[in-house]
């Protein structure tokens, strides 16, 4: 049987490369392999994640230039095929820029960079990485960031509310983002999430809070029913 | 080489959070009357050719695909051969 191995990509500036692998792996879900912005070849590689950090120094937007790296054309065919893909922070300004998402990110409208545990209130559960968290219910989980405000046209956010893709909202808004806006889904089958709070930051009471647990388990079992799929098949 | 000059700026349908920062600073050293403060970027590149036209659709593309982001900014475009 094939051990369960997420991909997760490193910009230069990436910094919280290291936390998605050590949750993933520390938590026993199986393996990692670190994917190099210029890489092309996911062969292998059950759901990817696109972490936090400053990719590219944040020059002139941040996410705008690691969305135009070559490893970004892979990860949009792999998330076209169904694959999970996941933004954290950094990785969510990433997938709005590189068109996975809808929207973007921008400035917090008090300016300063937030870093402080929030409340999300869990507003579906429809996705590979959220069907273990409870729709209604609270979960605690970091934000670190300079440019979390989500922004989108009226249009983008009917859809999105019409069609049950907001994953959380802030129960108190940091940023200024539109509609309390904490994370997105999008994807051919919902299978992409974009989210400005840390999960992987937020994996053991050591860290402050167990509220990232629900969305590597929810992966980590979303990827062992596609790998039986395929043994069945 | 033509000189290309990209000013971009906040959609004024958004806030703009720096410029409203700078307005309240700018009130703060006397300028009580200022209003519409809004802090956007400029690119300045160089590309080859001598028609205008051309130079701005690409400089256009380039906009669109990679210097403004059309959910946040809009920009504008000057060419000087």
């Amino acid at each position: 049987m094939s051990i369960p191995t997420i991909g997760v990509v490193v910009f230069p500036g990436s910094n919280c490369d290291r936390d998605a692998e050590a949750a993933w792996t520390e938590l026993g879900f199986g393996n990692v392999k670190m994917l190099w912005h210029q890489d092309t070849d996911l062969t292998g590689i059950d759901a990817i994640i696109v972490p936090g950090g400053f990719s590219y120094g944040d020059a002139l937007r941040a996410g705008a230039v690691a969305a135009m790296s070559p490893v970004m054309d892979a990860v949009a065919d792999f998330a076209a095929d169904g694959g999970p893909v996941a933004g954290i922070c950094n990785g969510f300004q990433i997938l709005c820029e590189a068109g996975l998402l809808p929207g973007a990110l921008t400035r917090n409208s008090g300016l300063t960079f937030v870093c402080k545990p929030t409340v999300l209130k869990v507003c579906t559960d429809d996705s590979p990485f959220l069907f273990e968290y409870e729709v209604g219910g609270n979960v605690i989980i970091p934000i670190a960031h300079g440019e979390g405000r989500y922004v989108c046209s009226p249009e983008t956010l009917a859809e999105l509310e019409e069609n049950d893709l907001i994953a959380f909202r802030y129960a108190e808004n940091p940023n200024g983002s539109l509609a309390d806006i904490a994370g997105i889904i999008g994807g051919p089958d919902r299978n992409v999430l974009g989210m400005m709070p840390h999960p992987e930051r937020a994996v053991s009471e050591a860290l402050g809070s167990t509220g990232g647990i629900p969305f590597f388990v929810s992966l980590a079992g979303a990827i062992q029913q596609t790998l039986n799929e395929v043994t069945v098949g | 080489m033509a000189k290309v000059t990209i000013t971009i700026t906040m959609k004024p349908t958004l806030l703009d959070a720096q410029g409203r920062t700078v307005e309240g600073a700018l009130k703060a050293i006397g300028y009580d009357d200022v209003a519409g403060v809004r802090v956007g970027k400029v690119i300045e590149l160089e590309v080859p050719g001598s028609d205008v036209a051309t130079i701005e659709a690409t400089a256009a593309e380039m906009c669109d695909r990679l210097l403004a982001n059309p959910v946040l900014e809009d920009y504008r475009i000057s060419v000087t051969l």
